[in-house]
């Protein structure tokens, strides 16, 4: 059953990141990347990953996406649509990227996995997964965190900086 | 249960339809937004390797790689709007000023 629903929002996930790859118009291809990190919510689900799952639909597909949306409604996208969409590498990156597609498999092909670990706390004390991954967060990886938050701060900073009209001396 | 493979695949292939739009496109904002897409084929490679190893370090690090998607988002948006307030200039090869 579990994997019939990965065969579907994998399935899901491709079709529409093919399809947005190919769109002239860029909001639809905006709108096609949100379904895409929907469907990607879900192969989290089936990870056991429901925090990332919450995290995917709020912040990418509500968030970043949003941002996405309200900068193409900013620019002049129409006249894009009437231009020539795709460099003329074309073939040279489809016939890389059969070749790269050919190698992974090939690697794929040799390694055995075999049984998954199972999580160490007892049965009957299994916290969260939000709770798992607080506690991690915020003892193992909270040096990271702090530079995670000062690279928010550069990049909301470089962000206003660079979309100002006119930079005051 | 869903074997590992499935996971490596799926990363592999959502990986290699991101690369194809970042270098197929001309539209810089559907370059940016294929980024997105190959950043979110590592997290699932990171959270597909978390259940196998039953380790949460793979789900932080699906996190962190979305703080950096985010601050990757808001610079480059920021770089497109500043190159389309004179004239429209949305693809990336008519920008070609620092070209030798």
């Amino acid at each position: 059953m579990e994997i019939y629903f990965f065969y579907m929002f994998a399935g899901g996930m491709i079709l529409t990141s093919l399809l947005m790859i190919t769109r002239a118009n860029v909001i639809h291809a905006a709108l096609l990347l949100v379904l895409t990190f929907f469907f990607l919510a879900g192969v989290f689900v089936l990870a056991g990953a429901e925090f990332l799952a919450a995290v995917q639909i709020l912040l990418y597909a509500g968030g970043i996406m949003v941002l996405y949306l309200f900068s193409i409604m900013l620019m002049n996208v129409e006249v894009a649509v009437r231009m020539r969409q795709w460099h003329r590498q074309g073939v040279v990156v489809l016939v890389a990227a059969v070749l790269l597609g050919l190698e992974i498999w090939a690697v794929l092909g040799e390694v055995e996995f075999g049984a998954p670990k199972q999580w160490e706390w007892s049965l009957g004390a299994t916290p969260g997964n939000v709770e798992a991954l607080g506690a991690v967060l915020y003892t193992k990886f909270l040096f990271p965190f702090e530079v995670a938050s000062i690279l928010l701060l550069a990049s909301m900073i470089g962000a206003i900086v660079l979309a100002k009209r006119t930079i005051e001396r | 249960m869903i074997p590992m493979t499935h996971f490596l695949v799926l990363g592999a292939v959502l990986f290699l339809i991101g690369a194809m739009g970042v270098l197929m496109r001309r539209n810089a904002i559907i370059i940016l937004l294929s980024i997105e897409l190959m950043l979110n084929a590592v997290n699932v490679t990171f959270v597909g390797f978390s259940r196998h190893l039953a380790d949460m370090t793979g789900q932080v690090f699906a996190i962190f790689v979305i703080t950096v998607a985010a601050c990757e988002a808001a610079v480059g948006l920021a770089i497109l709007i500043a190159l389309n307030r004179d004239r429209t200039m949305v693809n990336v090869d008519e920008i070609n000023l620092l070209k030798w």
